[in-house]
């Protein structure tokens, strides 16, 4: 199974990605890791000397300590997070950014040596871009649902839930495509145009749509369905569906695995986060519609959860008026 | 329509709203014709309960008659005199299927919020908060109930409402209370809180059979109710230490079983563990007082069962799990699987077995609602349930 998700990602080895410098991303962690520390000691201990270097001329050193315990603290960080710390890796090009902007001071401040200024200055935008690259490698490959990931940049999700239906039943009205915008309240239409091909149609943010075709690359009956969207997508998107029978005759569990590189690359995943389009919960939203559409024939609406383009939005939990209604159940989950 | 809306702490106003309309195809519209302040209500009242929005109806106790279907309602017609049951529940699930309707899987769209909070999501329920769903309540003149099917409860004409009213929630939940306690002849039962659950937790006890059942609450007209309406012994905790007078009363064994109808805002304790909880609570170091349930905890036999009824909400502290494990005991809990209970409490009160309404001290309005829930939570006028009629 792995092996079939890592050439649908056609990549060889989704965990350990290696980059132009020849290290993996954990690799570089750690010296990253290493470094805050001693030079975090090192302003710690001995802030004159570090002032000194780096072209200060006044009395810095309190400050200087203070940097450096930061420094230490996202060392610890580094090795404290486990196998992938992106969180505290982000946390060095954080600092980077208060150094750099330390030093932005110390260059407009008459009482500094500006080569020297200059010279710590190159030496910190050095070690930001390394944080960059392996901060970003790391949250890139962060997801650790997911056991094969898309390229650099791209997002990809991993849910499941059970459902009290057969595994035949269920993949049955999966797989007719047009079905799918009944309990993926993002997706507006999809039409399908033969065997193997169909037409997605998908709201995006400020009333816009981006559509794609896509095609089924893998169809076992009863049990998987992949599809990838095809050249020339607004968003360039794979899926997998698997339908596993639970035991003791409790239905079946359904996992869903999207990737897709959202407009924008990961700064459009980033924003998309902020506006509440986490990718997870829109995923695991769906199943839970899918699951209520197999269950109980349809998706369940309460007038307080209302959706709005694609979200889940909270309103007072009072009859909607008529001139709400028809454009909540439009933007909603489709009725039956 | 008339509804009572929440619009923030100790705030509710009886406002005009839209009407409910029909959004999916199991739902029915029941006209209103009685509703009830729950205790839980006051959790909402007091904001003890995140995820309010203003202007969210409350009430999750109502009856009245069905005046519109949705085209997949089977079993219903309009017409039809029902009580609804306050858990959501689709009656398809997993859980539905087991007779656990308060664990429904489809029925809360706010799923998640309530996943973050508890691991995992009850179901929906009727005003009560958006971790619960977001569905407007019963204290209106209209309510859209989904799943008409398996959420309403048809009643004879020939018992007036407020004989059938608590069928809706606190007669099963008084009566889930005692069944947990898995009663044997000869049983005692102690209950903590005489308030409307209480009551029917006392006499539910009864009805399966327990010998002894003693309530525990410091209002004198509660206490007087446990007395007379279920017929319970009573401790003032006010007047008598809990622990010893319980003691006193099973030789030293302590109560067979032991259930908790107070919840997350209790009084009493030992002054200073009171003050203890208050300032916890008020600072969000924790979110519940569990003054009962520790108490209920220590007074239990060994290998007894504590029965927890009263509503949690988040986090407690210092629960006594020492005394809890090395003495065997076994807790139960759990919104009312109401739908599970209510056709044979329909038959027990059809018989003549119990009157349900004699726990009702109030009858107004739907418009002194807000008048309704002052009283209520501050416990004046001897009030301990009211009914209102929109």
């Amino acid at each position: 199974m792995s092996k079939k998700r890592a050439e649908l990602s056609g990549e060889q080895n989704g965990s350990q990605q290696i980059n132009s410098l020849g290290v993996s991303a954990e690799q570089l962690a750690r010296g990253l890791g290493w470094f805050s520390i001693g030079l975090g000691l090192a302003e710690v201990l001995a802030p004159s000397a570090i002032n000194k270097i780096s072209g200060g001329r006044g009395r810095n050193t309190g400050f200087i300590r203070l940097f450096g315990l930061r420094e230490i603290a996202s060392g610890i960080a580094i090795f404290a997070q486990g196998k992938r710390p992106a969180a505290a890796v982000w946390s060095r090009v954080a600092g980077d950014a208060l150094d750099l902007a330390a030093l932005g001071l110390a260059f407009a401040s008459p009482d500094t040596n500006k080569g020297r200024v200059a010279f710590a200055t190159a030496n910190v935008m050095t070690v930001a871009a390394l944080d960059v690259i392996c901060a970003r490698q790391l949250s890139s490959s962060n997801d650790e649902s997911v056991s094969a990931r898309a390229a650099a940049g791209g997002t990809q999700v991993r849910k499941s839930i059970i459902i009290n239906r057969t595994p035949e039943e269920l993949y049955q009205f999966w797989h007719d495509f047009e079905n799918l915008p009944r309990f993926m309240t993002d997706l507006e239409s999809v039409q399908v145009t033969d065997e193997r091909r169909s037409h997605w149609v998908a709201k995006a943010p400020a009333g816009t749509s981006v559509e794609w075709d896509a095609e089924i690359t893998a169809d076992e009956p009863n049990r998987l369905i992949s599809w990838r969207s095809l050249e020339g997508a607004d968003v360039d998107n794979s899926g997998t569906v698997r339908f596993e029978r639970a035991t003791g005759g409790r239905g079946t569990i359904v996992t869903v695995e999207i990737e897709y590189n959202p407009p924008g690359g990961s700064l459009g995943a980033v924003v998309a986060k902020l506006f509440g389009k986490e990718p997870g919960q829109q995923a695991q939203e769906a199943l839970r519609c899918f699951k209520q559409l197999m269950e109980t024939g349809e998706v369940i609406v309460s007038e307080g959860t209302v959706w709005d383009n694609g979200l889940l939005t909270q309103r007072p939990a009072q009859p909607l008026s008529s001139e709400e209604l028809p454009k909540t159940l439009a933007a909603g989950a489709k009725q039956v | 329509m008339r509804a009572n809306c929440w619009y923030g702490k100790q705030d509710v106003r009886v406002e005009q709203v839209p009407e409910p309309k029909i959004l999916n195809r199991k739902d029915a519209i029941v006209k209103i014709s009685s509703t009830a302040i729950c205790g839980s209500d006051l959790h909402l009242y007091n904001h003890f309960i995140p995820t309010m929005e203003k202007g969210d109806i409350l009430g999750h106790e109502f009856m009245g008659e069905i005046v519109e279907v949705g085209p997949d309602v089977k079993n219903r017609r309009v017409g039809d005199r029902v009580v609804v049951s306050f858990p959501i529940s689709c009656g398809n699930c997993f859980f539905c299927k087991q007779e656990m309707y308060s664990l429904c899987e489809n029925t809360n769209p706010n799923a998640w919020m309530a996943e973050k909070m508890f691991g995992h999501s009850p179901c929906g329920i009727f005003g009560y908060s958006h971790l619960t769903g977001g569905y407007p309540g019963g204290q209106a003149e209209y309510a859209r109930v989904p799943f008409a099917d398996v959420d309403t409860l048809k009643v004879p004409d020939g018992l007036p409402d407020e004989q059938v009213l608590f069928l809706s929630d606190i007669f099963p939940t008084g009566y889930m209370g005692a069944e947990m306690c898995d009663i044997k002849p000869g049983d005692t039962i102690a209950v903590w809180g005489c308030g409307p659950v209480g009551q029917f937790a006392m006499a539910s006890a009864y009805l399966l059979g327990a010998e002894r059942v003693i309530g525990i609450d410091r209002i004198p007209e509660r206490l007087r109710m446990a007395r007379e309406g279920a017929k319970a012994e009573t401790i003032n905790y006010e007047e008598q230490n809990v622990h010893d007078t319980l003691m006193e009363m099973t030789g030293g064994r302590g109560p067979d079983a032991c259930i908790d109808a107070v919840g997350l805002e209790a009084h009493g304790g030992h002054g200073l563990i009171y003050a203890y909880d208050r300032v916890k609570q008020a600072l969000g170091a924790e979110t519940d007082r569990p003054i009962a349930l520790r108490e209920a905890i220590m007074a239990c036999r060994n290998g007894g069962t504590v029965s927890v009824i009263g509503v949690y909400g988040g986090f407690i502290d210092k629960f006594p799990m020492g005394s809890f494990m090395n003495r065997s005991l076994t807790m139960r809990t759990g919104q009312c699987h109401v739908q599970r209970y209510w056709g044979k409490l329909l038959e027990r009160i059809e018989a003549g077995e119990i009157d349900p309404s004699f726990v009702i001290t109030h009858r107004m309005s739907l418009d002194e609602a807000p008048h309704g829930f002052d009283i209520f939570c501050n416990k004046e006028d001897e009030c301990i349930k009211i009914v209102l009629k929109p």
